[in-house]
């Protein structure tokens, strides 16, 4: 419902306390054209109150004043701030304010008639007029300007500092030159885009969501929207990029460490629940890879929180020797329909109707264990403990932890002899466990337990077994992948524990 | 002209200063130890040439939990307020 403001345009200053006609009308409207006659006759006439008559484009309003014979232009809201300030959702719309006020929108010739009778308005031939016309839609509530109104208003919810780019400027070239990429073109975050993208989330713009390393910067909803526009995220995905961030934030998962390590590690991302449904994440072929929007979007925009929010950038705090594919984006869902085990949200205190998201720090991976012969649980779960030794370095151990993506055919061979998540930590750890006088250094390899402290060792302390993951949890396990092909997925982890990194669950409020 | 909206922290966009170099070694020096491997000794050592090259100075040691986090914010502000340089041991 309109809502009378006031505004100035021009050297007209309107106060709505005061008794007057206020008109909006759209040129390209043909129900505007059918009152532009009405509204021409009165605007020749000396009236008893004021009458403005305001046009929402200015060569509309020229087009109206020739085609009509007006003496005066009509005023101006080519900008639509005030048809926006005013919420005029219909042209013509009719309002009379003071002590009087009543809006018409549309026009109805038995109202337009009896409201200018109420306000002394000279006589008019009303026959020469339809009876009833619904109007057009207000240009202020087209999906092409109502964003860009809604983020100009008084009301608005963006607070981020505002950055001009130069009329000449390439805004992608700009972008990169301010340093706000992490390497690949992002979407311009416009204040329209950042206001659609926080209709996604039922939250207070200004709610500070984190503190950041490592500039230990407080990131607001606004800001983690601004950054998920650039990485090109719909609204949608939006709860699940503020959970994921909340995610890394937390002292278990440390993401300084993460970012800074010369080892090169980097969140890994798994979606649990029936958001991964809604908003259209690859569970299935391809999962891990590139082509599903949610899957790369979103964690790429968690990355790019931690950049320009955080300022890990490369060659600063960011020191990782080789680098990673996964400090792009990595982000995908669990498939658990084609699961017969708990999904990993459940294993992890959820609810099954519960929509999660788990970040990993993860410095390899997916490497691929392929195994297209096993036929018995007890021989693939042999295979994953043999190709799990390699994690780090064979000899390395309890050291790491690992993010095991099962493919479905794999699931098959597994449920075919009944084994259970539990049977198959199992079997990875009766494969891959070592003795410790196995894991001495030698002529082969420099990395090990160093010969002069083995050597001080007695002899049955050597036969003491050192499992290659220090607890049953480090080894978490998942579902994804196309029903087509052998071929199991395992990211390697980072330092697991206290000193490194854990695993961290966020429910997504959505 | 397109208008973006600043998707960083908006920390004023200068290169940050160094703090000023004291003319003189005196009064307090912390030795920070950030747990990384034999960085003990590379601060024992620097400890012993400060001691013979400022007798007068006091050295004050301090060590980070681990090398992977940064420093928690109660030990930031133990070593501003009881020395006036800090030297810190990065690496292995």
């Amino acid at each position: 419902m309109p809502n009378a403001k006031a505004f100035s345009i021009g050297d007209v200053t309107f106060d709505p306390a005061g008794d007057a006609l206020v008109v909006f009308v759209k040129e390209d409207c043909p129900t505007c054209n059918d009152v532009m006659p009405l509204l021409a006759h009165w605007l020749r006439c000396e009236l008893s109150i004021p009458l403005l008559v305001i046009g929402q484009t200015s060569d509309g309003n020229a087009a109206l004043q020739a085609r009509y014979d007006l003496e005066q232009p009509l005023l101006d809201d080519s900008s639509l701030a005030i048809s926006f300030a005013w919420d005029i959702e219909t042209v013509p719309t009719l309002v009379r304010t003071g002590s009087q006020a009543r809006v018409l929108e549309g026009f109805v010739r038995d109202e337009w008639q009896a409201l200018a009778a109420d306000a002394g308005l000279p006589d008019y031939d009303y026959s020469t007029l339809p009876a009833w016309r619904p109007g057009c839609g207000s240009l202020s509530v087209d999906p092409q300007h109502y964003d860009r109104l809604r983020a100009e208003a008084d009301g608005s919810p963006i607070r981020a500092r505002k950055v001009d780019i130069g009329a000449s400027d390439d805004e992608m070239e700009f972008l990169f030159d301010a340093g706000f990429t992490d390497g690949l073109p992002v979407v311009p975050p416009t204040p329209e885009r950042v206001l659609r993208m926080l209709d996604g989330i039922d939250r207070d713009p200004q709610d500070i969501v984190a503190c950041v390393p490592p500039n230990l910067a407080d990131v607001t909803l606004e800001k983690i929207a601004i950054n998920a526009v650039m990485a090109g995220c719909k609204p949608e995905y939006l709860p699940v990029v503020v959970a994921a961030v909340e995610a890394v934030c937390t002292d278990d998962f440390n993401i300084h460490g993460v970012m800074a390590t010369t080892m090169g590690a980097a969140p890994v991302l798994v979606v649990n629940g029936p958001i991964r449904q809604r908003i259209g994440m690859n569970m299935g072929m391809g999962a891990l890879g590139q082509g599903n929007r949610a899957n790369a979007t979103i964690g790429r925009a968690v990355r790019l929180v931690v950049r320009n929010i955080g300022g890990a950038v490369p060659g600063g705090t960011e020191r990782s020797t080789l680098g990673s594919p996964l400090k792009f984006t990595m982000c995908f869902a669990e498939w658990e329909e084609r699961s017969p085990w708990e999904p990993l949200h459940v294993e992890r205190g959820f609810e099954p109707d519960d929509s999660v998201v788990t970040v990993f720090g993860m410095s390899s991976g997916p490497t691929y264990m392929v195994d297209q012969d096993s036929r018995s649980a007890s021989q693939l779960a042999g295979s994953f403990g043999l190709c799990l030794k390699t994690a780090f370095h064979p000899r390395a151990h309890s050291a790491t932890d690992t993010l095991i993506v099962v493919c479905p055919e794999h699931v098959d061979t597994l449920i075919r002899d009944g084994y259970s998540k539990a049977d198959i930590r199992a079997r990875i750890k009766e494969v891959s466990d070592a003795r410790l006088g196995d894991l001495v250094e030698d002529d082969l390899s420099g990395v090990g337990l160093k010969r002069d402290k083995a050597a001080a060792i007695p002899e049955e302390k050597l036969d003491r077994i050192v499992p290659k993951f220090a607890e049953p949890e480090h080894i978490a396990l998942v579902v994804a992948g196309s029903d087509a092909g052998k071929f199991s997925g395992a990211f390697h982890g980072w330092v697991r524990g206290p000193m490194g990194t854990i695993p961290v669950s966020k429910k997504i409020n959505a | 002209m397109t208008t973006i909206l600043d998707p960083t922290d908006e920390r004023v966009p200068v290169a940050r200063q160094l703090s000023p170099r004291p003319a003189q070694l005196a009064g307090s020096v912390a030795l920070l130890d950030i747990a990384k491997p034999r960085g003990n000794v590379l601060l024992d050592r620097l400890s012993e040439r400060l001691g013979q090259l400022a007798p007068n100075i006091t050295i004050n040691r301090y060590t980070k939990p681990t090398f992977t986090k940064p420093a928690p914010i109660d030990l930031r502000q133990q070593i501003a307020a009881e020395n006036q340089l800090v030297v810190e041991a990065l690496a292995d």
